[in-house]
């Protein structure tokens, strides 16, 4: 049976100072934009939803930057998901009403996972976004089980926590967590696809919808991301950016692989 | 003007920026007075059902209920739909205004719940002549987010599916309910607002 529900298609900006940027690895950063206007662009060719992520608010210890998220949301009628530095219910609750939809935790939720409890209960889960970067482990295979031995890191993926992806997903998801963004930091920059079978063991190992992240080079990255890598949605910045791929004609190309997408009027 | 009823769970600003948009002034208040004497009213909602036992201690729902039966332009978002239902399994002891019939109860589907996500609308025989759908092509694209739904009764205007069909919204004289969020449904969700504004504009000119 048809499920009606279609694969989203995230457009993700990543921000530092006020400005777009995009690394290679999680380093290297070039500028890519404005916040405000690179989200309009990508709504209006059809992006599904929209990601802004404070990539230096973390390992800065400074609050995200509100301004810019107040901005960016002023004229955005798509769900707006911001992340980067929420520490707190307070956080949170500010980058609400400056107009995030959703918010997104990695490192908070580590430290203290009781937040995502929280901001749940006073949001709802829809709004609360887990995002974990992971790293396969080296030399490590997958299993028969079909597990996939990869460890979560925080701060920008700069610190290694001893926590295992497929685990800690499942904790997130029974804390209260709506969604899971999962990036992948072998895969992320680097245009060479997304980690299918890492997002595919988090995908069915969780009971809410999984945003797969990291890698997207070609459109084939996303049809092989919804197949393989069942994820039920796929983010990727540097792409769109650039306008080397539109979300139009990413879209038409998923629909000719008979991907259920919103396709723009 | 339009009246947004706050009952202190979920997020407001959003559906007050696609307002502003608009060009339609707007609101926020919690207080049953100006509820009672809104020229209309939106109730947006996420979250559990339980948070709108809060309407009730209140008084907000009195007034709500007063103002619906003066023919005040009333437009649940979200659960703000749900409470027009009889109640929801999500909170067996909370009452909703029961305007529809039923009530809401969890997705019944092997699929991933919460639905979260762009779906399709498609007009019920009763929603071909629906005010707040007016202009908006069937099978148009909505967003999502919610574990529960509401059935498939009389006054609902369009249906979805996911897994199993429930009322995407619902419509009856001066009250609409819409299960997506409008506000995050880009062009289509701006039309179905817009086509609100304009109900409740032409109400008060009257």
């Amino acid at each position: 049976m048809s499920t009606g529900i279609t694969k989203r298609i995230i457009a993700c900006l990543d921000v530092t100072n006020g400005r777009v940027v995009k690394g290679v690895q999680f380093l290297d950063l070039i500028d890519a934009g404005d916040p405000a206007e690179l989200a309009h662009l990508h709504a209006t060719s059809g992006a599904d939803e929209i990601v802004l992520l404070d990539i230096t608010a973390t390992s800065d210890a400074r609050p995200i930057l509100i301004d810019v998220v107040r901005r960016t949301a002023r004229k955005l009628f798509v769900p707006f998901t911001v992340g980067g530095g929420v520490r707190s219910l307070d956080d949170a609750s500010a980058l609400f009403d400056a107009g995030a939809d959703k918010i997104s935790i990695n490192s908070a939720a580590i430290k203290t996972p009781q937040i995502i409890t929280e901001i749940a209960e006073r949001f709802g889960s829809q709004a609360v976004i887990i995002a974990i970067d992971a790293k396969r482990k080296p030399n490590a295979t997958i299993s028969s089980e079909g597990t996939v031995p990869a460890e979560v890191y925080l701060a920008g993926g700069r610190v290694a926590t001893g926590l295992d992806a497929v685990e800690w997903a499942r904790e997130a998801e029974s804390r209260g967590g709506g969604e899971i963004l999962l990036t992948s930091m072998d895969c992320d920059g680097t245009r060479t696809g997304f980690d299918c079978p890492l997002t595919a063991a988090v995908a069915k190992s969780v009971n809410i919808p999984v945003i797969a992240s990291g890698g997207a080079g070609s459109g084939d990255h996303f049809v092989e991301v919804f197949k393989a890598g069942c994820a039920d949605a796929a983010l990727a910045a540097s792409i769109f950016h650039f306008g080397i791929h539109d979300v139009r004609q990413l879209k038409a190309q998923l629909q000719g692989e008979g991907i259920p997408v919103r396709l723009p009027c | 003007m339009i009246t947004l009823i706050d009952y202190k769970a979920g997020n407001l600003t959003s559906v007050r920026k696609a307002l502003t948009f608009l060009g339609q002034e707007s609101v926020v208040t919690d207080d049953p007075a100006l509820v009672r004497d809104a020229e209309a009213l939106v109730l947006p909602g996420v979250g559990h059902f339980c948070t709108t036992e809060r309407l009730a201690s209140s008084g907000v729902r009195d007034a709500v209920t007063e103002a619906i039966e003066r023919g005040t332009p009333f437009l649940g978002i979200c659960v703000g739909m749900q409470w027009q239902f009889g109640g929801s399994t999500e909170a067996p002891g909370t009452k909703g205004l029961a305007l529809f019939e039923g009530a809401c109860e969890r997705f019944h589907t092997e699929l991933k719940v919460p639905h979260v996500g762009w779906n399709q609308i498609h007009r019920t025989a009763a929603g071909e002549n629906s005010r707040l759908l007016a202009g908006i092509p069937d099978d148009s694209f909505v967003y999502f987010t919610h574990s529960y739904r509401a059935p498939v009764v009389e006054g609902v205007s369009a249906v979805t599916t996911y897994g199993e069909t429930f009322a995407a919204s619902v419509e009856r004289e001066n009250v609409f309910g819409v299960q997506f969020h409008p506000e995050k449904s880009g062009d289509t969700g701006l039309r179905i607002l817009k086509n609100f504004c304009d109900y409740a504009a032409e109400r008060s000119a009257r």
